[in-house]
């Protein structure tokens, strides 16, 4: 079993005109990696009537509606994350219910909103009530404000998480651009902070330093938009690792950090 | 049979490297199947004279056949053209001018090109070595411009350059802004390309044509398996696997 617990779908609204040829090639990309189910989200119109890491309501109702429909689609290979934008604190809170009602099993936080800000909090709170991680997008070691996004480092998700101990994150894609090491020293010593391994990156010694001080009971596999980077990773990986720890990667901890049945 | 053609062995100034030693890079090479890697020493780039990191590399390489060593030649130097006399039996040059302080596409570089082009050397240069977010403060250099490619590629048609770490963008800006003969001079390392659900990679081989790639991993920086990894998502056929892992440079290194 490999899980991906870090995917992106596209939809009529995301302004690309291939968006059918992506999807279809990120699941015939997963099935010749052997992935047995993708964990995904929509954020929003990707840019296209809203800023992707700002989405409005209105994109993110249909974004959501869209990946709910591509589960039911692929029942059992496609799996959804409920995005939000936590600056309409009411709105999301119902999407979230609704999400998770109709089979959603996480909860996608991108960067509308910094992590430590308390505006998550409510959400951060709903997640963990209902039993469901949160897949947070990072910047690793951010040291300033970049364009088009209120991006959050580890330290301040660490900061939302040593709030909510019952609550489970997922620090997004370790590849994903900036210091990894940084995320790998605020990561260390907060338990309910998991790491996923997908990013564009593929530093020798990232993995190594994520064995080391995050450990493989919480590394999780994922792609986000580079499908071969967060494959090669792994394949990496599971030349340095045990069999334990191997599948406690490709799914072990994925199935004790969604809820229990969502992988069938 | 795969030929990478763009690894290293030292230590990196901007991060700890742990694993820049022949020992390393050889098991993984034989982990993935790769038979001869192309090697320079990485530190040198940020040397103001090189030539001292090229005996290094050579010394540090000596007993190990599959990793070719490819010394690295700053044109800003006097008589820098010694240096491509005592590598001769190099594989190929590698030059780092936007670390060197050189006009990427001015007198000196050119004068490289056309220097190593009279000895059938082919000229590597890498776009970066890291992402544009996690760079060092001090870390300044600009990447390689593509315009610094096609200048450099219509200089002369004995001028080969091999461009390591260059992004889907980058490619077709160089490849469709040159003629096709001088295209031909021109090959591509798959290292930074993405691969599915984007399609880069598959989009470029249609577009470009598998004839203009081949193999890099850009270990010890990068992992290597990212390479492998992204030409196993393709459909392709045997005979363009081939070329891209050692064909279309063989070819190459055969009209040597």
């Amino acid at each position: 079993m490999l899980i991906d617990v870090h995917g992106h779908f596209y939809t009529e609204r995301s302004g690309l005109a291939d968006w059918q040829e992506r999807n279809a090639a990120r699941l015939k990309a997963g099935r010749r990696m052997g992935i047995t189910a993708h964990v995904a989200s929509i954020l929003g119109t990707w840019g296209h009537r809203s800023p992707t890491y700002f989405p409005s309501p209105t994109d993110v109702e249909h974004a959501n509606a869209a990946m709910l429909s591509l589960q039911r689609m692929h029942d059992g290979e496609v799996i959804g994350y409920c995005v939000v934008n936590p600056n309409f604190a009411d709105h999301a809170l119902d999407q979230i219910d609704q999400g998770l009602d109709g089979g959603m099993i996480g909860v996608k936080l991108a960067a509308s909103r910094r992590a430590d800000d308390p505006l998550l909090d409510p959400i951060a709170q709903r997640a963990g009530d209902a039993g469901v991680p949160v897949l947070h997008h990072i910047w690793h070691h951010r040291q300033r404000d970049w364009p088009n996004q209120e991006a959050s480092d580890t330290v301040e998700l660490a900061t939302l998480a040593l709030r909510h101990t019952e609550t489970q994150f997922i620090v997004a894609h370790i590849g994903g651009g900036g210091d990894w090491a940084h995320t790998l020293r605020a990561a260390r010593d907060v338990p309910n902070l998991w790491i996923d391994i997908s990013g564009s990156g593929v530093d020798v010694d990232m993995m190594e330093w994520a064995l080391e001080t995050i450990g493989a009971e919480r590394m999780l596999f994922g792609t986000d938009l580079t499908m071969a980077t967060g494959w090669g990773k792994l394949r990496y990986l599971e030349s340095r690792v045990d069999g334990e720890s191997r599948d406690l990667i490709r799914s072990g901890n994925a199935l004790k950090l969604f809820p229990t049945g969502a992988f069938g | 049979m795969t030929v990478d053609v763009a690894a290293f062995v030292g230590p990196f100034p901007f991060r700890h490297v742990s694993r820049g030693t022949p020992k390393w890079l050889l098991g993984q090479m034989d982990r993935l199947g790769i038979a001869e890697a192309w090697v320079g020493h990485l530190p040198s780039f940020l040397y103001r004279d090189p030539s001292p990191g090229n005996a290094d590399l050579v010394r540090i390489l000596s007993d190990h056949e599959r990793l070719r060593p490819v010394p690295a030649v700053n044109p800003g130097l006097p008589g820098f053209a010694s240096e491509l006399d005592a590598h001769q039996r190099a594989p190929a040059v590698r030059a780092y001018p936007t670390y060197w302080g050189l006009d990427p596409q001015g007198a000196e570089m050119r004068h490289l090109a056309v220097s190593c082009a009279a000895k059938a050397l082919p000229l590597v240069l890498t776009v970066c070595f890291e992402d544009l977010r996690q760079r060092h403060r001090l870390d300044t250099a600009t990447d390689l411009p593509a315009a610094a490619v096609r200048s450099l590629a219509r200089i002369s048609e004995d001028v080969k350059l091999v461009i390591s770490g260059a992004p889907k963008g980058f490619i077709e800006e160089v490849h469709f802004g040159l003629t096709e003969t001088e295209g031909e001079r021109v090959l591509w390392d798959i290292s930074w390309i993405w691969g599915p659900p984007e399609e880069h990679l598959r989009t470029l081989l249609e577009t470009v044509g598998a004839g203009h790639f081949v193999f890099g991993t850009g270990m010890p920086l990068r992992i290597p398996d990212n390479s492998v990894a992204k030409l196993d998502l393709l459909d392709l056929s045997q005979e363009d696997r081939d070329a891209i892992q050692e064909g279309n440079l063989r070819q190459w290194v055969l009209a040597r």
